[in-house]
């Protein structure tokens, strides 16, 4: 009898437990407009001026709308909320805004609205992760010192002037600077986000083509179509669904089930049979990412008279089109600039120039290496992250590439690093002994966001500590000058010495990859990789 | 008893301590998580400095370990870098491993142990032959192959199951990432099961329970496996905790946002809060179960006694 008891406990235990822990109800909302599509967890939170990953990244696309867009066919920047921008000297701005614009709570879009947003972006104890994007604005050293508190609350180059109106003023000659304004640090804020910021991050209120229905966050944030929205680019959807998917490939699996209606990132593993499983609805095209391996130039034995014919030998030891064929299925196409497709030939993208160098010519290459003193210590090693982006595949290949090429199978290793927060550590610390991989994913199409953040002394994303007096003279040349052309010109120019130094390799320019199912059309990338949302319909 | 779980659960005070620390220590030596926050970019030094002042980075490892042991005692497991505190991460991670973790110890529970019975009574015949085969195969195979080719044919190809479990993770859906998880635990418990059986099959207290003419079925429940339990009690027991933990590539692959989506997240984002929070809390399952196990072996043998 007493046992008989026990045993029933037992199973009620079981029972209880189950029952307990079943509290999820599924959301029985409509899917019939709904496209839903995946999703990578952000890394921040979704504060404009605090994002600077691309998931984060196209959300803030869907929801915000600012002076100006970047044509999600062309790249150009357009203007949007600003009816005009308009300067005499290249350095003050004045800001027009466009009328009848308001952010989805019903709060005007004003000047204020920009003003506020920035010096909140700028501020340091803000610890705001784009405050940098702010650093032209006259003012942002008080607000954001490079040691010790901010010393002023709003940078002095902002005025309002009245509702729609406002002048900048910028520390430095800078014609493209309302080109850079597309970008999503720059978006305006509601009043409500400085009211009571918790709630605004729980739920962010936008003035874009979508707003948010709600958010959960690792896990799935749905968005409906704004019904109000001023803008003359609506969603052409009901909404959109992100769902975060750890693992691309059960995105992709989802995707072939039937369960998921957009891919937007196609796992290398099935590059393979991606055209034969989708068949028209696999989309491959250039996107503003370009990879190259970068050389720790703070390194006496890779800077010294003559090694940049070593440099330059490396390069040309590359065979850059086996490899994209081979390993990347040609989701990337070989580089022949620093720059990259999305750019166009008007913006500055120019094929060939950098010549011979970046052509595979194995004989060439080990004559030059030779001629410059030969690969240091007779062994070179190059680093990369482990954890993700599979980037150990195509390292292998570059360092098999460089070993046949030289007649030396010892000449190069990959050196995997466990992390990317390691991996970071090093490059930022210095501690690199031979060449890295390096990945640039444009924040604005424009030539200058290729070459000034990456190779000008001192810049923000300058890891290899590349220096040269010629090229940072040229760079201000064409930031200072009012003509568009001439701009662009002249930083090609500046890349001629990229060419001359080869202080980071150009290896191939990526491609953006994603998949849909039959349930959706019209699905395009823009030229930042990222599905154009609102023009997908549902058929 | 009392006091036998008593001071098991005091023994439990040294080993908190001592995992916490290790695994505050191991996840400090991956780095600097700052630097990665900016993704390809340097981080502005200013900016880093400010967010390393606010999340205690700027102090040395002890001063950190203190301060998060302070704050863990007042009930605040620190934040997640996207802004959310640890304890909302957890409080929406770990039933859904909960939840998984019943699932697969309840068909290896069941499956386990009804075929290790089967195949014990019938030893050395072919339907013993049979499973110890199919079990060996599935402790050879690796949880991600059986993980992929499982979602693949039961998801893509058959479509009976949805390859990806919805973000609510109903029981329902949970069933083929359950199968896969508790798949090679099961393979274990059914060889235990059959090892045990065969073994007690011909014992003394078997037989003279025949010989008083009780129905075999009685035999078998009551007599047999009741004593052939033991083993995989324990094995069971403790795999509960291993379960929990071992969850984050089935968790992965069916995109259940679970305690080892955290701790990936965690570990891929150098976020010691995370980490060590959750990896604490798993360590407490595993003490836990630990000590259930050790109090379920009196109720099974009663012979088993504790002063």
């Amino acid at each position: 009898m007493r046992r008989a008891t026990r045993a029933k406990w037992g199973g009620c235990a079981v029972v209880v437990a189950l029952v307990a822990t079943a509290c999820g109800g599924g959301a029985g909302a409509s899917r019939s407009a709904v496209v839903s599509s995946s999703w990578g967890d952000p890394q921040n939170p979704l504060e404009p001026a605090n994002t600077n990953e691309v998931q984060g990244g196209k959300v803030l696309e869907m929801l915000f709308r600012g002076l100006k867009r970047y044509n999600p066919k062309t790249g150009a920047a357009e203007d949007v909320i600003a009816d005009r921008i308009e300067t005499s000297d290249s350095r003050n701005f004045t800001v027009t805004l466009k009328k009848g614009w308001t952010f989805s709570n019903g709060e005007k879009v004003t000047a204020r609205s920009f003003v506020d947003a920035w010096n909140y972006g700028a501020l340091l104890s803000n610890k705001q992760k784009n405050a940098a994007f702010f650093q032209y604005i006259d003012g942002f050293a008080q607000v954001h010192p490079d040691s010790g508190g901010p010393r002023a609350k709003i940078m002095s180059g902002l005025v309002v002037k009245d509702d729609r109106t406002f002048t900048v003023k910028l520390n430095q000659k800078f014609s493209s600077w309302p080109d850079t304004l597309g970008y999503a640090a720059f978006m305006p804020l509601p009043r409500a986000f400085f009211r009571d910021h918790d709630a605004w991050i729980r739920k962010p209120v936008g003035n874009g083509p979508y707003l948010v229905d709600s958010y959960e966050k690792g896990s799935v944030l749905r968005m409906r179509k704004w019904g109000k929205y001023p803008g003359d680019d609506p969603a052409r959807n009901g909404g959109i669904d992100l769902r975060v998917y750890t693992d691309n490939n059960t995105a992709y699996t989802d995707l072939q089930a039937g369960n998921l209606d957009l891919v937007d990132d196609v796992p290398a593993a099935q590059l393979k049979h991606v055209k034969s499983d989708l068949g028209g609805r696999y989309i491959n095209q250039p996107a503003g990412i370009i990879q190259t391996l970068t050389f720790p130039m703070y390194d006496k034995r890779w800077n010294h008279a003559g090694s940049e014919k070593v440099r330059r030998g490396l390069s040309m030891a590359i065979d850059r089109d086996q490899i994209t064929r081979e390993i990347f299925q040609r989701t990337r196409t070989p580089a022949t600039d620093w720059t990259s497709p999305v750019l166009g030939a008007a913006g500055g993208y120019k094929a060939g120039l950098c010549g011979d160098a970046c052509v595979f010519a194995p004989a060439r290459a080990k004559q030059l290496i030779k001629e410059g003193g030969g690969i240091p210590g007779g062994q070179m090693t190059l680093a990369y992250n482990a954890d993700t982006g599979s980037h150990k595949d195509w390292i292998d290949a570059v360092c098999n590439s460089i070993n046949k090429s030289l007649g030396d199978d010892n000449a190069c290793v990959g050196s995997p690093v466990g992390t990317f927060a390691d991996f970071r550590n090093k490059i930022t610390a210095k501690r690199m002994t031979g060449p890295f991989r390096a990945g640039w994913q444009m924040d604005y199409p424009l030539i200058q966001n290729f070459l000034q953040p990456l190779y000008y002394t001192d810049a923000s994303s300058n890891d290899g500590k590349f220096s040269n007096h010629a090229f940072d003279k040229l760079v201000n040349e064409a930031n200072a000058a009012t003509d568009t052309g001439r701009a662009v010109t002249t930083f090609q120019n500046s890349e001629k010495i990229l060419v001359q130094q080869m202080p980071a390799i150009p290896l191939w320019y990526q491609n953006g990859s994603a998949g849909y199912s039959e349930r959706i059309g019209n699905v395009s990338l823009n030229p930042f990789s990222v599905p154009v949302y609102n023009e997908i319909k549902v058929n | 008893m009392g006091r036998y779980a008593l001071r098991r659960l005091l023994q439990m005070i040294p080993v908190f301590i001592g995992s916490t620390f290790l695994i505050f220590f191991m996840v400090y030596a991956l780095g600097d998580p700052v630097a990665a926050m900016f993704g390809d970019r340097a981080p502005d030094p200013a900016t880093a400095a400010q967010i390393r002042r606010d999340l205690y980075l700027d102090e040395p490892l002890w001063k950190q370990y203190l301060h998060y042991m302070g704050q863990i005692f007042q009930g605040n497991f620190g934040t997640a870098f996207n802004g959310q505190s640890v304890t909302e991460l957890m409080a929406s991670a770990f039933p859904v491993t909960l939840r998984l973790t019943i699932v697969a110890i309840v068909i290896e529970m069941v499956v386990g142990i009804v075929l290790g019975v089967f195949s014990g009574l019938r030893r050395g015949r072919d339907i013993d032959t049979t499973v110890l085969v199919i079990t060996l195969v599935v402790v050879s195979i690796p949880t991600f192959v059986s993980g992929y080719l499982l979602q693949f044919l039961f998801g893509v190809q058959w479509g009976w199951a949805a390859p990806s479990v919805a973000p609510e993770a109903p029981l329902n859906e949970l069933l083929l990432p359950g199968l896969v998880l508790a798949l090679v635990s099961l393979a274990y418990v059914t060889r235990l099961t059959r090892t045990s059986i065969a073994e007690n099959a011909r014992a003394d207290y078997v037989r003279t329970a025949l010989a008083k003419g009780l129905p075999r079925r009685r035999v078998i429940t009551r007599h047999l496996l009741r004593n052939s339990l033991i083993p995989v009690v324990t094995f069971i027991g403790t795999d509960i905790g291993a379960l929990m933990g071992g969850a984050i590539v089935t968790e992965r692959i069916f995109n259940i946002h679970g305690v080892g989506f955290q701790l990936y997240q965690g570990i891929l984002r150098q976020n010691s809060p995370t980490v060590v929070g959750f990896v604490t809390i798993l360590v407490l399952v595993f003490l836990l179960a630990n000590l259930l196990v050790d109090l379920l072996y009196a109720v099974l043998d009663p012979r088993i006694r504790y002063a």
